[in-house]
């Protein structure tokens, strides 16, 4: 322990709690210290994120090209269709217009670009330099959607505004002016919004195909294999079921407010958590579709009776195996700690870039004795608290993988990087899997970690 | 079709780039930093910039990059970015005791107009630096030029900041190696030490980026050039910088602040080019080359015997950055390959010309553009494909659609591991491209071969 006390700055201290030593008490959503490696972003970023899987868009970096060029189809979010957010469209500014102002370079470049790829929407992402030169976004696509006769959406976004949740924030505002504007004639009763899943590997996808046989109706993925008239007319549905609440749960709240569409927030990580949400889902809607219930347990009865058998042969390796979380948003830490837990595995560290008090409270709630909650965390941190923990598998995104590898313990990207979907029932044994090949690889006996430790 | 929404007319472009073929300068600053020994590169702005130069450098070596940020917010891009950075300075040295503090401007600090060397000397007067420790710094606004230009700026500061002369020449010889892989930097050190020359490389990523499995994780990993070493280079005899553009303005400056003489080679991919590279060690070391070296060249030249008939005519289509695609591209031409596409985003007209005159005997068009991106790349390729295209990973969708065999070559490389660990550079790196050109030629042609000249010897 000494070791790990050594590498926490003393303006961190209150970031970092050990449940069973004292009461709860964290201090978080701050800003990060200036010279510490933080593992956080900007609010472009967050913007970025949570709009690129919207795939018949175009999607405009307004700014030098490195903001564009860093965000070009990263994250697998995947499209049944069009695919026109997975290329890369900047401004590129350039030294004179920083100078002179971008705004006649933003016009010719989104005014080319629509007649070229006939969008449906039209997102503007402003940045960092755009904020400080003082380009009126507003103005110029004002100016772009009445002459083309599409939506031209100004996402304002600029870096220095914050971290990933004001970027969310600015994303969430971005999307609403879409909404109440498209035919909803045609929305069953039982109409659902899927918020905050970006189908990722595919996973909205799996969470569509139980809501269809639960007799739902999906109008709008927000924002995975997103479509522009999905959201246009996204404020026909009764319910929006968040997931992620960082990144979206702004977008339910200006909903309900405006459309008055009660929101739950639900998750689909986790054999617990999965099905707690279908069967909330059913709940809220049990009173306009009898049998809806009914239809909820069958879909979780067989899902279950089809996974445990199989998942009981990964419980008998990892059980007692010992698990670090380290995130972007907290929500999605509540289900891993119960995922692991169904593994019958012990998470000894959690953390996330961007949790609140109350998601740290929660946390504190649902983890053992001795478990280490952190908030926006650095990668000297994070490798002092693997070692201490004498951790089996971490599961992070980029920037932490190769932390964990160089002190010889696993990984699972629970991130961007994802290659199996990981929601669903089905993502539960996808992650079992991916937990067990990391955790019982052949290669930590060949690396010097026991040695090291 | 990933990329159907690719015209085949090509329309005039001048407020737009689509698919870029370059990203900003601070990557390229914060990559030349990581190659100076014990030190945290520093990116002055907001978060993101950080977060993402990190996640892109880590995607492609699969290393952890360390990196701290003045992690601007909105009190800072009004009243300027001073107290960010003298803060980060304080944690900086308080907590991770790096040697050097290796700053990098982005696009919102420079707007704003913060005074780095200022900030430092404060920094100084307020004594928040250590004695025997410093804060060097580069002004590298995203707006300017690209990653290749960001380099070459942090690598200039390497020499404006620690290069010293003390009147008397040591027996060593600096070698600036460009913006290359840790592995292209390993070997071109071996080459060196083989000729039997002492040198000091800088910048140096090699055991930084591409350091083996220890079971340990450490902040600041055994590689990268010592302060120390970075100071003797005002002392050497001779600069031999590799890359006119990665390697140039350090060259000079070089010469200008310790009148160390300078000669500027292409990097040494290929043939003729690694001929001048030992040529040049040669005369500068007064040494003769060794029967070892000469052995490696006869081995790259053999391969291109053998296999001479396979590259004959062959249409390939470039794509990737200034001073390795001039090299490349000579290569490819000496091999009787045709390169007709040749496209880097960084910016520059000499390269335009430099590459016409490499491709002057080609019997065929050739297209060049600086500034250009993969958009315009592939809006030719649809006018007349080729049979090989070589650049980063991102040209892999072109690569799909088209179904054109694709030998990954630059940066970023994302889906694919090697280029950290075995170099493109000297006659073994010319080895080594031969055998990936030659097996993505020939594995498409077993693959696609009708089933009656489907031929076991090829």
């Amino acid at each position: 322990m000494s070791s790990s006390a050594s590498v926490i700055f003393q303006e961190r201290k209150d970031q970092i709690l050990r449940k069973g030593q004292g009461d709860f008490d964290m201090n978080c959503n701050r800003e990060s210290l200036a010279g510490a490696v933080s593992q956080r972003a900007c609010v472009f970023c967050g913007s970025r994120v949570v709009l690129y899987p919207i795939a018949d868009a175009l999607h405009l970096v307004h700014g030098p090209i490195g903001c564009a060029a860093y965000t070009w189809d990263i994250r697998g979010a995947l499209s049944s269709g069009p695919d026109l957010h997975r290329l890369s469209f900047s401004t590129d500014l350039q030294e004179k217009d920083i100078i002179f102002g971008g705004e006649e370079k933003l016009y010719r470049a989104l005014t080319e670009l629509i007649d070229r790829h006939h969008p449906k929407a039209a997102f503007v992402y402003s940045t960092c330099i755009v904020g400080i030169i003082g380009d009126d976004l507003e103005a110029v696509c004002r100016k772009v959607a009445s002459e083309k006769g599409i939506p031209v959406l100004p996402v304002q976004s600029e870096g220095f505004k914050g971290n990933k949740r004001e970027g969310y924030g600015a994303a969430c505002k971005a999307m609403f002016r879409l909404m109440g504007s498209g035919d909803t004639s045609n929305i069953s009763p039982l109409g659902i919004n899927i918020l905050g899943d970006f189908n990722l590997a595919g996973e909205i996808w799996i969470i569509r195909g139980y809501f269809d046989r639960m007799g739902l109706q999906t109008v709008a993925n927000i924002t995975g294999d997103g479509r522009v008239e999905d959201l246009q007319r996204a404020h026909g549905a009764a319910l929006n079921v968040v997931q992620c609440s960082g990144a979206t749960m702004e977008l339910a709240k200006m909903m309900k407010e405006s459309f008055d569409i009660p929101f739950m927030r639900v998750s689909y990580f986790g054999v617990e958590d999965m099905a707690e949400s279908l069967y909330q889902i059913a709940r809220f809607f049990e009173p306009k579709a009898p049998g809806i219930m009914e239809r909820t347990r069958e879909l979780v009865k067989g899902e279950l009776s089809q996974l445990y058998p199989r998942l009981q042969e990964f419980r008998r390796e990892l059980a007692g195996k010992k698990a670090a979380i380290y995130v972007g948003g907290a929500f999605k830490a509540f289900s891993l700690v119960k995922a692991f837990r169904l593994l019958g595995m012990r998470v000894v560290l959690v953390g996330s870039q961007t949790g609140t008090e109350e998601d740290y409270r929660e946390l504190y709630e649902i983890t053992d004795e001795g478990t280490i909650i952190v908030d926006d965390s650095n990668p000297l941190e994070l490798s002092s608290f693997l070692k201490e923990k004498d951790v089996d598998v971490f599961v992070g995104g980029v920037k932490e993988r190769p932390i964990a590898y160089k002190l010889g313990v696993g990984f699972c990207d629970h991130n961007h990087e994802r290659k199996k979907p990981l929601e669903g029932f089905i993502g539960m044994l996808n992650f079992a899997r991916e937990i067990h090949s990391s955790v019982m690889s052949p290669v930590w006996r060949f690396v010097p970690r026991r040695k090291a430790r | 079709m990933l990329l159907r929404h690719t015209t085949k007319e090509i329309k005039e472009r001048k407020a737009l780039t689509v698919n870029p073929a370059k990203t900003c300068q601070p990557i390229g600053a914060m990559y030349a930093a990581l190659g100076i020994h014990n030190c945290l590169p520093h990116s002055h702005g907001s978060q993101g910039c950080c977060a993402y130069h990190r996640s892109a450098l880590t995607r492609h070596y699969k290393e952890p990059v360390m990196a701290g940020t003045s992690s601007f917010t909105e009190g800072a891009s009004v009243f300027g970015g001073q107290a960010n950075l003298l803060q980060a300075i304080d944690t900086i040295f308080t907590v991770y005791e790096p040697d050097v503090i290796a700053v990098h401007t982005t696009c919102l600090s420079e707007t704003i107009g913060d005074d780095i060397p200022q900030i430092a000397k404060k920094a100084e007067t307020d004594g928040k630096i250590p004695k025997g420790k410093y804060v060097i710094h580069a002004n590298t606004p995203s707006y300017v030029g690209s990653h290749v230009t960001g380099f070459a700026t942090m690598t200039k500061a390497m020499v404006d900041y620690f290069a010293e002369s003390n009147g008397r020449k040591i027996e060593q010889i600096n070698i600036i190696p460009g913006y290359v892989e840790p592995s292209d930097m390993e070997e071109i050190k071996r080459i060196v030490s083989e000729l039997g020359i002492r040198s000091v490389m800088f910048p140096d990523t090699s055991n930084v980026l591409n350091r083996p499995q220890t079971g340990r994780f450490d902040m600041f990993p055994k590689g990268g050039t010592t302060v120390d070493a970075l100071r003797s280079t005002g002392s050497s005899k001779a600069t031999l910088a590799l890359g006119r553009l990665a390697s140039g303005p350090a060259a000079r400056a070089l010469d200008a602040k310790c009148k160390v003489a300078c000669e500027i080679l292409d990097p040494p991919i290929g043939l003729a080019a690694t001929d001048a590279f030992v040529d040049t060690l040669r005369r500068m070391g007064g040494v003769s080359v060794p029967e070892s070296i000469n052995t490696e060249r006869g081995r790259l030249l053999d391969i291109i015997t053998d296999m001479h008939q396979y590259f004959y005519g062959k249409k390939v289509g470039l794509v990737g950055d200034p001073d390795q695609l001039i090299s490349l591209t000579e290569f490819l031409v000496s091999i009787d390959m045709w390169p007709i596409y040749v496209v880097t985003g960084t910016p520059g007209k000499k390269f335009e010309s430099k590459i016409k005159e490499i491709t002057r005997d080609v019997p065929h068009e050739v297209k060049v553009a600086s500034g250009g991106d993969m958009f315009l790349f592939h809006q030719w390729l649809k006018n007349e494909p080729v049979d090989l295209m070589m650049g980063n990973t991102y040209l892999k969708y072109i690569s799909r659609d088209e179904n054109i065999p694709l030998v990954r070559f630059g940066f970023p490389i994302l889906d694919r591991v090697g280029h950290s660990y075995f170099p493109t550079v000297g006659y073994r790196g010319g080895m080594r491209l031969l055998e990936k050109i030659l097996d993505a030629l020939l594995d498409k042609t077993d693959r696609e071969s009708p089933e009656e000249s489907f031929e076991l010897v090829l």
